[in-house]
């Protein structure tokens, strides 16, 4: 999939830009989007691995087995076949309360732990299981409860109450991962 | 709700609180714990990188080529009669490729129709309620070498559409137009 969309972009961004008459952006945005990427990057792993070692220290102190062990029915519902517990729902709980906290860079990392454990249930490993499309469609419908950066431009730019968006902001975000969950539930079963 | 703003200066560091006294009380070595996991942090982002770099340049090219704002011109009218308003088009498109470009198309909004207008706050909730599908995808499945990724894409974008439209009702019977 991911090498569908990447060439997708790559031949129908230039063939498109042949149209508009864009390619010097085109061009530019070649040369600019590796950089950007390399500096996202340099950014990246200070945050990440900082939040690594304290994902780190709240495993090993216990912490994040106990608050799974809270999640646990949910998650059941959601990955039946990973053992209850496991460190991969250890880590999907982790992730899912950094989402929860709004600590994107945070979340970034216990997800790719629990990526990595779920390999570990997963039968054929270059195809993504049914609880690893679960988990990866729950963390792109957004978890988030309250958006701090999109306060701080409403702010920014003028609102006179920044934070009348966070009761519908939730709502919205409750909706969207409902639906993504049921999308995703009924998918499971039609796609092999 | 400043006190939100304020409260978001203490989320991370009680945070860390929590789990660093956490730690103490059950008596872990503290700081080899984080190094161990500061490492594999470390590892994790060079792992990614090559992919970053190779989406990043793609999503790059895709959006100077013009073909989004293309996008928005064909599915316009699609749209128009169900009372959503086509100027936040754009920034629904573009919030599932890039975060950063998507900021910028909703600081835009913010100035051109002012942040307390019924498109300022679509806007700010939709951006609330979706997430950048095409980046999370590939660096959650690049750090496991997955290439089949069957329903996933499906699952998140009828997601984020499930967003795109609450947002739109939300706001339309919370604040109306």
């Amino acid at each position: 999939m991911l090498n569908f969309i990447w060439v997708f972009c790559i031949l129908f961004g230039i063939l498109f830009a042949l149209i508009t008459g864009e390619m010097g952006a085109v061009s530019q945005a070649v040369l600019s989007g590796g950089r950007e990427a390399v500096n996202l990057a340099i950014t990246m792993a200070g945050v990440v691995a900082t939040w690594s070692g304290i994902m780190k220290i709240a495993e090993k102190g216990g912490m994040i087995s106990t608050l799974s062990n809270r999640f646990s029915p949910v998650l059941h519902f959601l990955f039946p076949e990973i053992p209850k517990k496991s460190k991969a729902m250890q880590y999907i709980s982790a992730n899912f309360i950094a989402n929860f906290l709004g600590l994107g860079w945070a979340a970034t990392p216990a997800g790719i732990l629990a990526m990595k454990e779920l390999q570990k249930y997963n039968k054929k490993k270059d195809t993504a299981s049914n609880a690893m499309c679960i988990f990866m469609i729950i963390n792109m419908s957004s978890l988030q409860l309250v958006t701090i950066n999109i306060l701080a431009y409403r702010a920014q730019y003028g609102s006179t109450n920044p934070g009348e968006i966070i009761g519908p902001g939730i709502i919205a975000t409750l909706f969207s991962t409902i639906i993504g969950v049921f999308v995703g539930k009924l998918l499971e079963r039609r796609c092999k | 709700m400043v006190f939100f703003l304020y409260l978001s200066d203490f989320i991370i560091p009680v945070t860390i609180l929590f789990i660093v006294v956490f730690a103490c009380i059950k008596r872990v070595n503290i700081y080899d714990a984080f190094i161990e996991g500061a490492l594999d942090g470390l590892k994790t982002v060079v792992d990614i990188l090559p992919t970053l770099i190779g989406l990043m340049v793609a999503v790059a090219v895709l959006r100077s080529s013009g073909f989004l704002s293309f996008l928005t011109d064909i599915l316009k009218p699609f749209v128009q009669w169900t009372g959503f308003p086509a100027e936040i088009i754009p920034l629904s498109l573009m919030r599932l490729v890039s975060s950063s470009a998507a900021t910028g198309l909703l600081v835009d909004l913010f100035t051109t129709y002012g942040t307390d207008s019924f498109i300022g706050r679509i806007s700010s909730v939709m951006m609330s309620c979706t997430e950048t599908v095409f980046y999370t995808m590939s660096v959650y499945f690049t750090a496991v070498k997955i290439t089949k990724t069957r329903f996933t894409l499906a699952g998140a974008i009828a997601a984020n559409i499930a967003g795109v439209v609450a947002a739109y009702y939300v706001t339309l019977l919370l604040f109306g137009k």
